[in-house]
């Protein structure tokens, strides 16, 4: 072994006796001044400027920021797999007082796995598909020297799965990575990045890609894990209220500079940097506690408070099959909604929320006539849209208009973004050319957006820019009712605040009704007044949004409630 | 930062507080434009469109480039078989007696038609196919893919051996050529239109277009295709040169047009390669620096319009 | 898996009977005299002409004659040449040449595609990749009769080499020349396509955490990235087969290989279209076989598709 890895090691045994007596004088992870930048020569530019960060032994360090904030470079600078051309271009980087940065590949290869462990972002792409699950566990153990000789390196693995929370761990290993759900997957690359017993783990946003409920016991177990183990943890993610839940301290991070850091308490309780400051007060989990707190003193708002006797949209006893092919030459029926019905009281907001595979926008989509439904009604201002002819569908649709989920694929990339807004104008033949021009204008300003945009294209515009192009499209038409389909679940956390603002200021002035699909609970107490939790095709309950989160009736509900991250963390006076 | 209970808050910078602040300094982009900019830096782009252009003029006028009929007998005098160069005759004379040079002229005419013409049919049957199929999905899909494998299985220049072998001698002229080319080798293309159709029909703006009230017909048609172009130009392009060296096969196997032809001068010539290599050389080279063109030209545009590659730009 | 398996042969079946049929239906199904069609300019005895009429049924049905054929097929008969010989005994006397011809061919490009579309993916950018690229556009673009005849002239005639045409005694080591030829023709689309695909591996997600697994470089690359790589690649080689097939008419027939593109080529010049027919429909069988077996590879390769979930 080399110089590096066996100070390495033999600091390592120093470290464990240290962290049992609780002696805590050196950290463990010591950045100082790291920049890094991506590309060469002219088209260099830098993307992390002069970063300090200390990670303690024992301690879970969370780092926090939006896309683009350098949180992930930092992680991935730390264990020496930046993407691309990127490199350290100064700085330093300390394990156990030895600087990596300055490691040789070899010396870099012992470290990872063995001294620090990585869990990535998305289980489905983080595992290779041709190998098995067991392939990939042994290859972990063998390249590590946990283990040597086939039985031996199995037994290991075995190990590895069963700590990691997979039962029948023995079978499991000769499945391949889409046998398993992502939440078995995600179990698997922990397991794989503990497997070594490294001293830090960096986990790199590892349960954004999961279900919220399966999110909680995911983290939970990670959690004990590194708890008994004394393992460090550099946990990366752009939710201020998990950071909150899950770490001992808070770095937080914008546009590649740390600009605040502290215990998490202090950090969520006492923000002093602006952009911290926003962070917390747009973070919809913080959001949701807050709010609650304040109906808890004001008062729980009923149904009958906000019910309406003709309410613009009404769902009745909503069903639809569909034909799944399964393997060989059979078919199955599969319900992807049962029997779901609920009102919208006109100028309300409606959200369905529920978790992937609960029918949500299979719902969405029969509102909005893409789709038909195999029985039920969908009553528009009192009409039932089954019975309308073609015509009389295609006014409809100008009452009732769609915002989608992906920013990046909502917008047609060849046309202009004036031609895009102004479409719906052309195919209702609504004015002539230079009204519809006047018309483009003027939503641009109701969505804060320039007038020069109107010549540009899509490619151009971020995230949040281009939903906001989506929400202008979708008014054009006045319509009455917008169906917004995880409009903003793609969209960072300031800019989604922003966006939310939008829609309610929109809703105010134009009188307009809102269908909200979400995955997200916190989101939906943000943004909406009725809710309906719905749960593999089901309605599981429904009522006001005050009703359900003081006093939710179900299992299922109370689960997403409690899944809800920052909850461990009080907010009151904020 | 030496303790882990401190309370670090960095000094405050202006430009850190806006939030999805609106660049409007940068020039326009989609993926046309961007491929464009793109292409422009590039010197292998220009040297390859210059071709294209040279070759696409000399098809055009021939007459511009030589006086000399290729063929026919006021032009090919035995007597002259296999001679060198002389004044007026720059290239030397074929093994019949006609004259090198005008017949490299006059065959790009002939190349470009049936090339031309051969990738034009091949591309809007397969574009046709491939974009219906990918569409309407479901039985309709099935029917044509199924019929694409059928052409996909026979090798077009075999099935066009096939086609010309039959036609008699005196129907076959360049545009039954090109439908034996191009009538064979659509199924490459209706595949990938099919894939691209398949991959922008899942885009959200697909179903907005529909939800605006827009016919799912009109929504293929003004939508979905232009996205979805992209590749099959690529593959256009590519295969323009593909058609070219086809017809050459063709004319040298004997059952391409029979006239003037590059394919059919190299036939000629092999059996004096010993003797007089040079009359083998020209429509060689004259063959290969065509395909190069467009082949190349095709190979730029897949990089200059590939996603990915421009991501990482 | 069987599913899989069993699918695929079903759907060869509609394929093989279209194209057979398609291939019937050029020559014998047009409008107009089936024997003009088939001897062109000559005019062949009247004896010939009344075999003809016998063997092919011409005097029946369209439907009824593609049937016949297509038992002809089944039965391994496939006619007699002008000349008298049986089809199938000249395929069973050429082909061995062919096949040799073919597995030397296939062997070299998919070497020359594996290392240097590999290689160009894994140096992007550099010198070297934009050289490979040229290098891999002229061979794209040079027709193969070309390249055969270059090859023959300066490899052959000039340098002495090799020798300049193969002849019926012949064994492996003379049939480096046409297969270097094949080869090279085939390679260029193939490295191409290996460098894409490489490229697409070099940056997947599961790359990065196999090396953060503590994975050296050496294990990394042919595991988790050529591993990958390698199902483009197998029905590549299935493409590869077909574009081979035409190449080697033409080269056999220019280095004089007796082999069946020999054969064809042969045909071809003399018109001899029901010959020409058969050796098409030799070529199309073995085609579709060769694409089957490369799709059963397929199933064999991606674990998606031999367990569903």
């Amino acid at each position: 072994m080399t110089e590096i890895q066996n100070e390495v090691v033999t600091s390592r045994a120093a470290r464990r006796e240290a962290t049992k007596e609780n002696a805590v004088t050196e950290p463990l992870l010591k950045i100082r001044g790291l920049n890094v930048s991506f590309g060469t020569g002219k088209k260099a530019r830098e993307v992390l400027h002069g970063v300090d960060l200390d990670v303690y032994p024992g301690e879970t360090v969370a780092i926090v920021g939006e896309s683009g904030s350098g949180k992930s470079t930092t992680a991935a600078a730390v264990i020496d797999l930046l993407p691309g051309t990127g490199k350290v271009t100064g700085g330093t980087i300390e394990l156990d007082g030895v600087d990596i940065t300055r490691a040789s590949r070899r010396e870099m290869e012992s470290i990872r796995g063995r001294e620090i462990g990585y869990v990535p972002q998305d289980p489905m792409s983080n595992l290779n598909p041709v190998w098995s699950i067991g392939f990939q566990v042994e290859e972990a153990i063998r390249a590590n020297g946990l283990a040597s000789g086939r039985r031996e390196v199995r037994a290991r693995a075995i190990e590895v799965l069963q700590n990691a929370g997979l039962a029948d761990a023995e079978r499991r290993l000769h499945q391949f990575p889409h046998q398993f759900s992502g939440g078995m997957r995600q179990r698997a690359l922990i397991g794989i990045g503990l497997a070594a017993d490294p001293k830090l783990l960096i986990a790199d946003e590892p349960t954004s890609a999961l279900d919220v409920t399966v999110q909680r016991v995911i983290l939970d177990h990670l959690a004990s894990l590194t708890r008994d183990k004394g393992t460090s943890v550099l946990f990366i993610t752009h939710d201020l209220g998990l950071a909150a839940d899950r770490a001992d301290r808070i770095v937080v991070m914008n546009q590649g500079e740390i600009v605040e850091a502290g215990p998490s308490r202090v950090i969520l309780e006492n923000p002093q940097h602006p952009y911290t400051q926003r962070l917390v007060a747009a973070a919809p989990s913080l959001a949701s506690q807050r709010i609650q707190a304040a109906v808890e003193e004001r008062g729980v708002e009923h149904l009958e408070d906000v019910a309406d006797a003709h309410p613009v949209v009404e769902v009745r006893d909503l069903t639809k099959d569909y034909r799944i092919r399964k393997g060989g030459f059979r078919s199955e029926p599969f319900r992807a909604v049962d029997g779901v019905s609920f009102q919208i009281p006109r100028g309300k907001t409606l959200a369905l929320v529920g978790e992937s595979g609960s029918g949500k926008s299979t719902v969405a989509k029969m509102v909005l006539q893409l789709e038909t439904a195999t029985s039920g009604q969908i009553l528009i201002d009192g009409k039932d849209t089954a019975q309308m002819g073609q015509k009389d569908v295609f006014r409809l649709r100008s009452r009732m208009q769609p915002v989608f989920q992906d920013p990046y694929g909502s917008l047609d990339p060849l046309r202009s973004i004036g031609a895009l807004i102004a479409e719906p104008l052309r195919i209702h033949g609504v004015g002539d050319e230079k009204s519809r021009q006047a018309r483009v204008f003027e939503l641009l300003e109701q969505v804060s957006l320039p007038r020069e945009l109107a010549w540009r294209y899509p490619n151009e515009l971020s995230g949040g820019q281009r939903q906001r192009i989506a929400i202008a499209r979708a008014l054009a038409l006045k319509p009455a009712i917008v169906v917004l389909d995880e409009a903003v679940s793609a969209l960072d956390v300031l800019v989604q605040d922003q966006i939310l603002k939008l829609l309610a200021d929109l809703q105010g002035e134009l009188g307009l009704t809102y269908l909200f699909i979400t995955h997200d609970l916190a989101v939906v107490r943000v943004a909406a007044d009725l809710v309906c939790v719905m749960e593999k095709g089901r309605v599981v309950e429904q009522g006001t949004v005050d009703e359900i989160f003081a006093n939710p009736q179900e299992a299922y509900t109370q689960r997403l409630l409690d899944a809800i991250p920052g909850a461990s963390v009080n907010l009151a006076g904020h | 930062m030496s303790s882990n209970a401190t309370h670090y808050v960095a000094p405050v910078k202006a430009e850190q507080v806006v939030v999805d602040a609106v660049r409007l300094d940068e020039k326009k982009s989609n993926l046309w434009l961007d491929a464009w900019r793109d292409l422009r830096r590039r010197p292998l782009f220009w040297i390859s469109v210059v071709m294209c252009a040279i070759i696409v003029v000399v098809a055009l006028w021939p007459s511009l480039f030589t006086s000399v009929p290729p063929q026919g007998s006021g032009a090919c005098f035995l007597s002259k078989s296999n001679a060198g160069p002389e004044p007026g005759h720059p290239l030397g004379f074929t093994r019949l007696g006609c004259d090198v040079w005008s017949r490299l002229v006059h065959g790009t005419s002939v190349s470009m038609a049936v090339g031309l013409m051969a990738t034009a049919i091949g591309t809007l049957i397969g574009v046709i196919m491939g974009a219906l199929a990918a569409f309407y999905g479901g039985f309709l899909d099935s029917l044509l893919s199924r019929v694409g494998d059928i052409f996909f299985t026979i090798p077009y220049i075999v099935a066009a051996i096939v086609v010309m072998t039959v036609v008699p001698r005196d129907l076959r002229n360049e545009l039954v050529l090109a439908f034996a080319i191009g009538g064979f080798s659509w199924a490459s293309t209706a595949r990938i239109m099919r894939a691209e159709v398949l991959r922008v029909k899942q885009l959200d703006f697909v179903m907005a277009s529909v939800s605006l009230g827009l016919s799912r017909f009109k929504t293929l048609v003004v939508h979905v295709l232009p996205n979805a172009l992209a590749p099959v130009i690529v593959v256009a392009t590519i295969g323009l040169g593909s058609a070219i060296v086809a017809e050459a096969t063709l004319s040298f196997l004997g059952v391409g047009l029979g006239g003037v032809s590059w394919g059919a001068d190299i036939s000629q010539a092999q059996t004096s390669i010993r003797t007089s290599p040079m009359a083998l050389f020209w429509p060689s080279l004259a063959l290969t620096v065509t395909v190069l063109a467009f082949v190349t030209l095709g190979e730029l545009l897949r990089d200059a319009l590939d996603p990915k590659s421009r991501a990482q730009r | 898996m069987a599913t899989y398996i069993l699918r695929r042969i079903i759907q060869v079946i509609p394929v093989f009977i279209g194209a057979t049929l398609l291939i019937y239906f050029m020559v014998f199904g047009m409008p107009g005299d089936p024997i003009a069609a088939l001897f062109g300019d000559k005019q062949p005895p009247q004896a010939v002409i009344d075999q003809i009429r016998e063997r092919y049924l011409l005097d029946q049905p369209f439907i009824v004659q593609y049937l016949n054929y297509l038992a002809g097929i089944l039965r391994f008969d496939l006619g007699t040449t002008f000349t008298g010989q049986s089809v199938g005994e000249v395929l069973g006397r050429t082909f061995p040449v062919t096949l040799r011809l073919a597995v030397l061919s296939i062997l070299i490009a998919f070497v020359l595609s594996i290392v240097i579309g590999a290689t160009s993916a894994m140096l992007k950018g550099t010198v070297y990749d934009h050289f490979q690229l040229v290098v891999a556009l002229i061979f794209i673009a040079v027709p193969i009769f070309v390249l055969a005849f270059m090859a023959q002239y300066f490899l052959a005639v000039q340098l002495g080499w090799f020798k300049p045409t193969v002849g019926g005694q012949n064994n492996w080591g003379d049939l480096w020349l046409p297969a270097l030829v094949l080869g090279f023709s085939v390679y260029a689309a193939s490295m191409r396509l290996t460098r894409s695909s490489m490229i697409e591996s070099l940056g997947q997600d599961w790359v990065r955490t196999a090396y953060s697994k503590g994975l050296t470089r050496g294990r990394v690359i042919p595991v988790h990235v050529l591993r990958n790589s390698l199902i483009p690649m197998v029905t590549d080689t299935a493409t590869n087969f077909g574009i081979l097939m035409v190449g080697a008419t033409v080269t056999e027939g220019i280095f004089n290989v007796p082999g069946v593109g020999n054969a064809l080529y042969q045909a071809i010049l003399r018109h001899e279209t029901p010959t020409v027919v058969s050796f098409v429909t030799v070529f199309v069988v073995v085609y579709v076989l060769v694409n089957l077996l490369v799709d059963l590879l397929y199933g064999l390769l991606d674990p998606r598709i031999r367990y569903v979930k």
